[in-house]
């Protein structure tokens, strides 16, 4: 037995729950990616809705693979997706001058200043060349890079590179943003700025983001809706607002002794609860069981509680729960 | 998004056509070649053969400054066929030595610092990409080699007169196809073995090799078999013999050679036939497939492992 899991979707198709009538951002229709004989992406089914959607998943799950896919780089194998309702095969070149990418890896044109490089990418977006130049310098001075504008890019550091990827990927002004892990080796300060910037995107409402990354904190701070690969497949889809609020609380329960006939004897209360140590427990309570419940079935078993607080899953739970499920690898 | 804003804001203005795109490309890294003064002197160099031209076509027709010169007519090579191919031959020489400078980091470049994703996830597709880096040397080869040679045609034709144009207008033609082949083969050449080494000096030397190599091996099949087949495998010989074709100065039968024995004896004469013309032109279609090919695996946003 073990904690319930917040209202996540498992099924076959999945569906926002802010479902309306408009094109959905992503929808996913049995998408499948193979790499020779190696499936990759399996079967990918349901449309996401999110402002933000926050793309998780341990290494080799497959979410670089689904962004480059959406984007057109690799051919589907089976089923295909559509973006705000054109299709990633049939539409490739519409749905490339609705989105900008800012790639994982260093990716920049060199002996170019950051003008250059963004003005360039502006205007293979289509845009005219005054028009690109002035939003090149629009982009840098949004992005921070204001006074370093004019350095030529191999002199970047880490972080500015970073910034400098951002600001050609939102340029020309794009209705979704790919952000394919966007806070790689930043420093704490760096970090915040990038996240703060996401988040200015997001909230400015004038543009859908899909954020890949490893660093939950990141997808948390930023997304308002998640979706949880596991070896290629959909491990957990999920609005994270609505399940903030309404996941139940449960009990972190630090106790000292044996907690065998603890948790027996809970289980016959009809509690949920799942042994995180030797002396920790997570207890989800049963309507018409009071915490003094708890003390009575603590006392008959032995067991010292010697802490009780109330706490609710987090991200983290919701993304570890996924990966135990299945053979996802962390 | 203005600066003093700082807000996100799309764009809602007016987009470029997207036939137009590839040469962005061009624009953008013509400007950054001619930021080296070094570069723009040899470009200008490249002019002084065309400048040759133009003054022997004047001399020919201006009897003045012949007499001041004291040069008589007849020493002056006539203006034909062969007259303008072998200054086709001349700039053609000068946009090899031009593509060897410009057309190695092109695609290098790009692949060496991932700017491929960049590129390929805009509406810009990978033909586009490589149509636009092309023209990049197409461009600037054709200012050196059959623009400024049809405005030398046409400049003696003016002199000469119509009946002269109207007799020697396939030359035009010629100039047009010989220069054009030319260059298109080195844009394609060069960015083939762009995308395929990452390193300039390493392209760079990949393209002289293709050129001296096979070409040395070729000479060497000649000598040892009497032959002129080895020239099949020589881009040298083989582009000499297309442009010759051009200009209707190809000739199958090149020399009578005599077999020596080992005391200096002839043994026997051999007549060394070049390979047929449409041999050559096959060559070359089968080296620009082969090109497109290596253009096609390379020119991809990511490489996929299997």
């Amino acid at each position: 037995m073990s904690m319930a899991l917040p209202e996540t979707v498992h099924e076959e198709s999945i569906t926002s729950p802010t479902t309306d009538h408009d094109p959905a951002v992503i929808d996913l229709h049995g998408l499948s990616v193979t790499f020779g004989k190696r499936p990759i992406l399996k079967n990918l089914r349901g449309d996401l809705r999110g402002k933000a959607i926050g793309l998780l998943g341990p290494n080799g799950a497959g979410k670089t693979t689904l962004i480059h896919t959406l984007l057109g780089f690799h051919e589907p194998s089976a089923g295909t997706a559509h973006i705000f309702g054109h299709d990633i095969v049939g539409d490739a070149k519409k749905i490339k001058a609705l989105i900008g990418y800012m790639p994982e890896r260093d990716s920049f044109i060199s002996k170019m200043n950051a003008v250059h490089f963004v003005r360039l990418m502006a205007e293979l977006s289509g845009l005219p060349s005054e028009a690109a130049l002035e939003r090149a310098h629009e982009a840098l001075f949004y992005v921070g890079l204001g006074e370093a504008r004019y350095r030529k890019l191999e002199t970047y550091s880490l972080g500015m590179k970073q910034l400098a990827k951002l600001a050609q990927a939102i340029v020309h002004g794009p209705k979704l943003i790919f952000l394919d892990e966007p806070t790689n080796g930043l420093d704490p300060p760096a970090r915040l700025r990038m996240i703060k910037l996401i988040r200015e995107i997001r909230d400015s409402g004038q543009a859908n983001i899909v954020l890949s990354s490893h660093l939950l904190l990141d997808v948390e701070e930023c997304c308002d809706e998640i979706l949880i690969l596991r070896d290629g497949e959909i491990a957990v889809y999920c609005n994270l607002e609505e399940e903030r609020k309404s996941n139940r609380k449960f009990l972190m329960l630090e106790t000292r002794g044996d907690q065998k006939p603890f948790v027996e004897a809970l289980a016959k209360l009809g509690c949920e609860y799942a042994i995180t140590n030797p002396t920790r427990l997570k207890v989800v309570l049963q309507d018409g069981v009071e915490v003094r419940d708890l003390y009575r079935v603590a006392a008959d078993s032995q067991l010292q509680l010697r802490r009780l607080s109330y706490k609710r899953d987090s991200l983290e739970d919701i993304f570890l729960k996924a990966m135990e499920n299945g053979h996802g690898r962390l | 998004m203005a600066v003093y804003e700082q807000t996100y804001k799309r764009y809602a203005g007016s987009l470029t056509p997207e036939w137009s795109r590839f040469l962005i490309i061009p624009r953008h890294a013509l400007r950054g070649t001619f930021n080296s003064k070094l570069f723009a002197a040899f470009f200008a160099v490249c002019f002084l053969p065309l400048l040759v031209e133009a003054i022997l076509i004047y001399l020919r027709h201006n009897v003045g400054a012949l007499a001041a010169l004291t040069i008589n007519v007849r020493e002056l090579i006539p203006v034909d066929a062969f007259f303008f191919q072998v200054f086709v031959n001349i700039q053609n020489s000068f946009a090899f030595l031009l593509a060897l400078l410009i057309g190695p980091p092109l695609v290098s470049r790009d692949l060496r610092n991932n700017a491929l994703p960049l590129y390929l996830c805009r509406p810009f597709s990978r033909t586009e990409y490589v149509i636009g880096k092309m023209s990049v040397l197409l461009i600037l080869l054709s200012l050196v080699t059959w623009i400024p040679q049809l405005l030398l045609f046409f400049f003696q034709a003016y002199l000469e007169g119509f009946a002269w144009f109207k007799a020697n207008a396939w030359i035009a033609s010629s100039i047009v196809i010989a220069s054009l082949f030319w260059i298109m083969l080195l844009a394609l050449l060069t960015q083939t073995i762009s995308a395929l080494v990452k390193w300039r000096v390493v392209a760079s030397g990949a393209l002289v090799a293709l050129f001296l190599i096979p070409s040395a091996f070729g000479l060497f099949i000649n000598e040892i078999f009497n032959t002129l087949w080895g020239n099949i495998i020589s881009l040298i010989a083989i582009i000499n013999n297309v442009t010759a074709g051009l200009f209707g100065t190809f000739e199958r039968v090149s020399e009578i050679r005599q077999v020596r024995g080992f005391e200096g004896i002839v043994v026997r004469e051999v007549v060394l036939m070049e390979p047929p013309l449409w041999l050559s032109w096959t060559v070359l279609f089968i080296l620009c497939a082969i090109c497109l090919a290596l253009l096609s695996w390379r020119v991809k946003a990511y490489e996929v492992v299997k």
